[in-house]
């Protein structure tokens, strides 16, 4: 590797770092929203009044680029009402009201794997998807057909946002269950080559990962600057093989399959118990919370209840946060549950959720001496004002993952994550009309 | 009723602003300052008040005329102010130092937008517009203030054979513009800004490299080299207005281009042009290329090329 991506140095703040995760106990109800995942939402199995059991389905897949949705409680179904997401589009969701027993479904027993499309299939029906955060279906990442073309794996344990930890704690925690991951893994996908890739400010979850690289030599770690956005794929998979992503690409274009360690993880405990992703390990942390954890929450349960397991609030929250402050989705509501790809519920006070008041560019270059994919974001604002999609194009604002350091760099407070996301929707429009024109011709 | 607040990522910012950047321009001036004062008397601080004053009141009353946003909290025209004062002769007459300051903010910054939006930097061009413009100040912009200076500038000294101390330039000791003769307070103020991350060094270091090799190349000796080098207005303008962000270009090779492409000019203008100091319209010409400058030196896109 020739030279490091720029980034940013951000204030870490993983205080709970070494907090093991507490259990929460049972909730008094859950609600499982049918879209939790990149695809098309799941379809509801049950109706109101049915009794289910912890991992007992609920909502089937809707095609092969969804996934299915387990109950995390025992209990009766309420309601499948629709409720509105934190992206504002409603979406059918199945409430269930717990009887507080936990009962694990008796149906459940480990799936029988024994080839490629054993383990596929049981990925899917696992329930599992891109547990970083991106939600997408990790049966679809799998499912590469033809496993000649995986030189590596790379597993994710970068886990670059400030404040989450629960990567860590899985790396910490549950390593035999990433070891037993990538030995399925190893077995199924042919991989030949792992590289598990860790800032280099996790120096509990490094040694535990070590241990499984001593074991097993074809598992590399390989410790990685913390800097941000380490964890982003496309720098991920430069940093640990050198390979570049050409734009539009996916790893496995330069024969990369990259996972999340908690995706691992989950993955191997389906292989093993049967019981589908069902619980998640958050990170529950901010200057509104009291109690600062890492907990173990049943997936569906309502935010307000998880907080309320963590003391509560220390002053009025005013901003919560579903994942990292770099790239977390803001909240509008506790009402709203915890989610297979949350990895932590952030909540700030007043003084952190005021954004800093914008003015003029006063084009210092920060923005782009910091874009980790060498973009100018100050270019980009300027052709989105003027509307010029042409040059758009040529800035490659399609390229940008929205990682927010030009944002977080500017002096002048400018929106430029903003601008970028409006100008990728300007240049998607002139490609489409662009096209249309094309075709009329 | 819910407070929560709705808004897109990233949720924190760094604690770098505008204004505090100024205000880091401000502090790294301050040893040139006070330089100046010593080495030039009291009359350097009441230039630089006026300079300072006007360019704020300047970009006052035309954000209050044109009903824009007040901006003269992010102390950008206390910047060009103090940039303004430092590089004129100590006894400008005082009205012509507000023409100047009211110049350059007025038509260089705020007519082009206001801040981050003029395309040539304003301290410059108020002091090129000074030049041209008042006789007297051409005159005097170098004119015999420190008893150990045998009456010219270094430059014009060199330009006419004779020789000049190191330590004399080093320590400022020489004729000059109130700040830009002390080397050593000049160079401290720089380090302060790379030190907070300010600048970054492509653009004096090449700028300066550049003057020195090309002054041996004319004078083919490297003591004289280097007295033109730590001469006239070179580190002041290297270090705090080649820097300028919105005048120069943004990428590390644009920098590199901007302060090789001033320095060759300077030494252009020097040993032959009219003027014996050429930085102030070099940098004023380099601000003209650099947008292309940013063109040409555009990043590729990782992953993607520019098409």
């Amino acid at each position: 590797m020739s030279f490091l991506l720029h980034g940013v140095h951000l204030p870490h703040r993983k205080n709970t770092a070494d907090m093991e995760p507490v259990r929460m106990s049972a909730p008094s109800k859950i609600i499982l929203p049918m879209s939790m995942h990149i695809g098309a939402p799941a379809i509801p199995c049950v109706k109101a009044g049915d009794h289910v059991d912890v991992g007992t389905p609920v909502g089937t897949p809707n095609g092969y680029v969804s996934s299915p949705i387990y109950s995390s409680v025992s209990g009766t179904v309420k309601k499948i009402e629709d409720i509105l997401l934190s992206s504002g589009k409603p979406c059918p969701a199945v409430i269930i009201e717990s009887d507080g027993l936990m009962t694990p479904d008796p149906n459940i027993v480990p799936p029988q794997v024994n080839c490629y499309d054993d383990f596929i299939s049981a990925v899917r029906q696992s329930g599992v998807v891109g547990l970083g955060g991106a939600g997408f279906p990790t049966h679809v990442k799998l499912d590469v057909k033809d496993i000649s073309r995986i030189q590596e794996l790379i597993i994710n344990g970068a886990e670059c946002e400030p404040y989450i930890t629960s990567d860590t704690r899985t790396m910490i925690d549950k390593a035999h269950e990433i070891e037993n991951a990538v030995s399925v893994f190893e077995k199924y996908l042919g991989i030949k080559k792992t590289i598990i890739g860790i800032e280099e400010n996790k120096k509990k979850a490094i040694a535990k990962m070590q241990e499984i690289s001593k074991r097993d030599p074809r598992v590399e770690v390989k410790i990685l600057p913390s800097v941000y956005p380490q964890g982003g794929e496309k720098v991920l998979v430069y940093h640990t093989t050198g390979k570049v992503i050409p734009a539009g690409k996916l790893p496995l274009d330069v024969g990369c399959i990259v996972c999340n360690c908690t995706t691992m993880a989950a993955v191997s405990n389906f292989i093993k118990t049967g019981m589908p992703l069902v619980t998640k390990c958050i990170t529950v942390e901010g200057s509104a919370v009291k109690e600062p954890k890492n907990v173990i929450v049943p997936i569906g349960t309502p935010i307000s209840d998880v907080f309320e397991f963590c003391g509560g609030f220390s002053e009025e929250p005013h901003k919560i946060l579903y994942g990292g402050p770099m790239m977390g989705i803001s909240v509008p509501d506790t009402s709203l549950p915890v989610l297979k790809n949350t990895n932590a519920l952030l909540a700030f006070g007043k003084k952190d959720a005021v954004r800093p008041r914008s003015t003029q560019c006063i084009h210092c270059g920060l923005c782009v001496s910091h874009c980790p994919v060498n973009l100018s974001p100050v270019g980009i604002a300027r052709a989105y004002k003027s509307g010029d999609a042409e040059a758009l194009l040529k800035l490659r604002v399609d390229i940008c993952m929205e990682c927010g350091c030009c944002s977080y760099v500017c002096p002048a407070k400018r929106p430029l994550v903003e601008t970028n996301k409006m100008s990728k929707t300007l240049l998607r429009e002139y490609m489409n009309a662009q096209k249309a024109k094309e075709g009329a011709k | 009723m819910s407070k929560l607040r709705i808004s897109v990522s990233p949720h924190i910012h760094s604690p770098v602003t505008t204004q505090r950047i100024m205000l880091d321009m401000i502090i790294a001036l301050l040893p040139a300052l006070i330089a100046g004062t010593v080495i030039f008397g009291l009359r350097a601080l009441a230039v630089t008040a006026v300079c300072a004053a006007v360019c704020v009141l300047s970009e006052f009353i035309f954000n209050k005329i044109c009903k824009k946003e007040l901006t003269i909290n992010d102390l950008s025209a206390v910047v060009t102010g103090l940039l303004l004062a430092l590089s004129l002769p100590v006894n400008v007459p005082l009205w012509q130092a507000a023409v100047g300051s009211a110049f350059s903010i007025i038509v260089v910054k705020c007519l082009f937008g206001g801040i981050g939006q003029n395309f040539a930097n304003p301290a410059i061009t108020g002091r090129v517009f000074m030049l041209v413009t008042f006789g007297s100040l051409a005159n005097a912009a170098y004119p015999e203030i420190v008893d150990t200076a045998a009456g010219a500038t270094p430059l014009v000294t060199l330009s006419q054979g004779g020789s000049v101390e190191i330590t004399d330039l080093l320590l400022g000791l020489r004729g000059g513009a109130i700040g830009e003769t002390c080397t050593i307070a000049l160079i401290l103020g720089g380090i302060y800004l790379l030190a907070r991350k300010v600048i970054v060094p492509h653009t004096p270091v090449a700028f300066i490299v550049t003057v020195f090799l090309l002054s041996f190349a004319v004078t083919l000796d490297a003591y004289s080299a280097l007295c033109y080098t730590l001469s006239g207005g070179l580190f002041i303008s290297a270090i705090f207005m080649a820097t300028d962000y919105s005048t120069t270009p943004l990428t590390k090779w644009g920098k590199v281009i901007f302060g090789i492409g001033a320095g060759a000019l300077t030494v252009l203008i020097r040993f032959w042009g009219v003027y014996p100091e050429g930085v102030s319209f070099a940098i004023l010409l380099m601000n003209i290329l650099s947008p292309y400058i940013d063109k040409w030196t555009a990043k590729k896109p990782f992953g993607g090329v520019a098409k």
